[in-house]
């Protein structure tokens, strides 16, 4: 007979080994970068753009001129754009984020001499037409009506701007900042913006030479850089004075909660130490928010705690949705938690778990070549390398309780945190 | 191509193993053969919430997640209309500690009346969050009983009404993991850096010994043919109208089904699909406009969707989305479109190998259908489907006493 309360032996993870590119600069000053391995014959590639410096009178244009890429170039109309990209089975996808815009293609590696040219035609000769321009508007203030009725929305919209200010990370958009877009201004911005030497590229799957030789034809000597690059250096950011913001909605069955601080970002050595703390308190399944608040008082579904490190700030936040009649008890709660880690130290059987939950959640966010290409591109982008992420696994495997209470302690401090409620409280 | 070995347990749990040696991770997947169809009309999201109760600690381990997330593993699993999904992935050099934990709570749980009680609040809140405070949140608790009259595809995974979950008992917690949680229920996929040899070995010592129990034999009232068009008019406080049409179609397992799933591609996957190329860029009637198919195991939907702009009043939305139907009826869709769907499904399958997770999951639910093995026969099917089959479909399908409409009109 096998003894059932005896959990089977097991091994902690010793060697987590990430996939390092092969570094490619070419003449245009475009740098590519190349994850060649795995064995379906496909490539994800990613060009990678540094928005241009927030400007608050025309605070959309760095995400309308990345979303309407696909909107049309001199030659090639929106629905003939899409129609290349979709008949040979590729995936094209625009995403704008606070600090860079990129374009990715998803493409079955047969078929990259059809899909790349519209890449490259995108990049380009995009015109942003007027008629494209007013669909996307009308669309974009259609969806935004609808975003602004989930209070998990408009919590973090006020979060944000209260701990980022009015800078490219604290925006939100209003429905009135759709009529700012202009098509003269997109194209200036687009021009300032999409060039080589602004450019990273990222390739990832099966790489073989015939790809590469594509990849470089086309993204090298056919593509001058044709004007100098507008600024990409975001100004300072200052957080506002008021720290409670509360959005009433009388007949919400729940409150949407969302409580943080600015906080140090990924370049800081206690950057990695917080990010142990932060497991502990919210991080994953069996953090104590979630034993606590889901798990012994039934408040919520979910409730997390998590960090986003910019390259010129970090921000720490707890984020739920509880039931409206238990807003303020579920405060409290977090309240609790946030102090207990301040004046209790971690127990040393809570502390292995979470170790061993972290490396194996890092080894398992290892699921094939792209992975390891988000790997690099989370230290790249902030102007870090490798160690970054031996200091990692190393401060997994040997950080005390003693240095959670004193990192609790440095940076938690609840009564300084900013508090958003949407709901009832 | 997937590659595979199969077994089949003395007790009737079948076992599939997946070997994926370019990750130092595993992956165990266990489908079990029941979902909120198979529920009491009285007692509607019983499946999801027990779904939660599989977390509550079995007979011989009093806590599920702590002792998996000590090894590095990390868990979830989700409840549908037709089976409920468990995964588990953790280095694979601790597979062992993932069948310990799966085989105990298929052996028994512990049916404690705190963890009924806790969950209990916590499926009310997940109730609340994703149903009743959202906008748009109940559609589907609205359109479900509009289309199904007989089936218990009547009723979403959450169940009919919160009243429903706050009545559960320990009892009919007990007598449910009797009748569906057994080993000739489940079907087992384990995946990654693994060998057959060992997963042979750790599915006799830890499932093994679990008695076969009694095989839940389904017999669900099934679904008449619709013969006269549905529609019901709802206000709510949303920002904009927003207009449904929903069909009766085939099961999953239907011949038919390859054709069925391209013609919703050609009409919605995509910005080279037909409804947003010609209903929001060229005539510019929605902000938003979708179609899909639920690819059910008895009796599917088809649902089209769409919001309608400003100025667009409901009868020219729903008007326009007719015309695209009435469209794609008479005229074979040109061979190029034909491709370009048949294409896109190639490719996701090829991209789909990418992820060990979708791999077993895919494994599982091919298994139920009758075959693993279908997984590899896929793409093919697509490929074989005709120009003159997704016009038959488009024609079967498409009748209003097919149809069942829902209005969804803002509050002004």
């Amino acid at each position: 007979m096998i003894n059932r309360q005896l959990a089977p032996e097991f091994r902690a993870i010793d060697n987590i080994s990430l996939i390092r590119p092969q570094h490619l600069p070419l003449d245009n000053g475009v740098n590519i970068f190349c994850f060649n391995s795995g064995d379906q014959e496909l490539v994800r590639i990613e060009w990678i753009f540094s928005n241009l410096t927030f400007d608050p009178a025309k605070p959309l244009l760095n995400m309308a001129v990345n979303s309407m890429l696909t909107d049309g170039t001199k030659t090639l109309t929106a629905a003939q754009i899409a129609d290349k990209i979709d008949f040979y089975g590729a995936f094209l996808q625009v995403d704008y984020g606070y600090e860079n815009s990129q374009v990715t293609l998803y493409s079955l590696n047969k078929h990259l001499h059809h899909t790349l040219p519209v890449i490259a035609d995108i990049l380009n000769n995009s015109i942003f037409p007027e008629k494209e321009l007013e669909t996307f508007k009308r669309n974009q203030q259609q969806k935004l009506q609808v975003s602004l009725q989930k209070n998990d929305v408009v919590a973090r919209r006020a979060f944000n701007r209260a701990v980022y200010g009015s800078t490219i990370f604290g925006y939100a958009a209003e429905m009135g900042d759709y009529q700012t877009l202009q098509q003269d201004d997109m194209l200036a911005h687009y021009k300032k913006m999409y060039q080589p030497a602004n450019c990273t590229i990222v390739i990832a799957g099966k790489i073989e030479s015939e790809t590469l030789t594509l990849l470089t034809d086309t993204f090298d000597k056919s593509w001058p850089n044709t004007s100098e690059i507008g600024v990409t250096i975001q100004p300072d950011i200052k957080a506002a004075a008021d720290l409670f913001y509360f959005t009433e909605k009388p007949e919400a069955l729940q409150s949407a909660i969302r409580i943080g601080t600015p906080i140090i970002n990924r370049s800081h050595a206690d950057f990695q130490p917080l990010q142990v703390l932060n497991t502990v308190l919210g991080g994953y399944f069996g953090s104590r928010l979630m034993a606590n608040i889901r798990e012994d008082k039934g408040y919520t579904y979910g409730i997390g705690s998590g960090l986003a490190s910019f390259k010129q700030v970090g921000s720490f936040f707890i984020a739920t949705e509880v039931g409206a009649d238990v807003c303020k008890l579920a405060v409290a709660e977090i309240e609790k938690e946030i102090n207990m880690l301040k004046t209790e130290l971690v127990p040393e059987e809570e502390l292995s778990l979470v170790r061993n939950y972290m490396l194996g959640s890092l080894l398992g966010s290892l699921e094939n070549v792209f992975s390891h290409a988000d790997k690099f591109k989370s230290i790249y982008f902030a102007g870090l390398d490798y160690d970054y992420y031996d200091r990692y696994t190393t401060t997994v495997k040997n950080i005390t309780s003693d240095k959670l209470i004193q990192l609790a302690n440095t940076y938690f401090n609840f009564d300084q945190f900013y508090k958003v409620i949407v709901g009832k409280y | 191509m997937v590659k595979f070995n199969r077994f089949t347990l003395d007790n009737g749990l079948r076992v599939i193993v997946h070997e994926d040696n370019t990750t130092p991770m595993a992956v165990l997947n266990i489908l079990y053969d029941v979902g909120a169809r198979d529920e009491d009309p009285e007692q509607t999201g019983f499946a999801h919430l027990f779904e939660h109760l599989m977390f509550g600690g079995s007979v011989n381990i009093p806590v599920y997640d702590e002792p998996l997330q000590r090894v590095g593993g990390e868990n979830n699993a989700f409840t549908s209309n037709d089976i409920t999904n468990y995964y588990i992935t953790l280095p694979s050099a601790n597979l062992e500690t993932a069948f310990w934990l799966e085989s105990d709570r298929m052996l028994s749980l512990a049916f404690s009346e705190k963890s009924l009680e806790v969950q209990r609040n916590v499926v009310i809140e997940e109730f609340k969050q994703r149903y009743l405070n959202q906008p748009y949140g109940d559609v589907w608790l609205k359109l479900r009983p509009l289309v199904y009259k007989t089936h218990p595809y009547r009723w979403a995974t959450i169940g009919k009404t919160i009243k429903h979950i706050e009545d559960a008992k320990i009892e009919d917690v007990k007598a449910f993991f009797k009748k569906h949680y057994n080993p000739q229920n489940a079907i087992m996929v384990v995946g990654g850096n693994v060998t057959t040899e060992q997963v042979k070995e750790l599915s006799e010592k830890w499932f093994g010994a679990i008695p076969a129990g009694e095989k839940y034999l389904r017999d669900l009232p099934q679904e008449p043919e619709q013969t006269e068009a549905r529609r019901e008019t709802v206000t709510a406080k949303v920002p904009l109208n927003d207009v449904y049409i929903a069909f009766q179609m085939g099961a999953r397992t239907d011949a038919d089904y390859y054709a069925v799933e391209l013609l919703s591609d050609v009409l919605s996957r995509g910005n080279s699909s037909r409804l947003y190329k010609s209903l929001i860029k060229e005539k510019q009637i929605f902000s938003e406009v979708h179609a899909y198919i639920t690819g059910s195991l008895d009796k599917g939907m088809f649902v089209l969707e769409g919001k309608p702009l400003d100025g667009i009043s409901i009868e020219q939305g729903e008007a326009a989305l007719w015309e695209e139907l009435e469209k794609i009826k008479a005229e074979e869709i040109p061979a190029d479109e034909l491709t370009k769907v048949q294409n896109k499904t190639e490719s996701t399958m090829i991209f789909s190998e990418m992820s060990l997770l979708d791999k077993a999951m895919n494994l599982a639910s091919f298994e139920l259908l009758g075959d693993a093995d279908l997984i590899n026969h896929e793409t093919a099917k697509y490929l074989a489907v005709s120009a003159a089959q997704v016009k038959e479909q488009a024609n079967k399908l498409f009748r209003q006493d097919n149809s069942s409409t829902l209005i969804y009109l803002a509050e002004k």
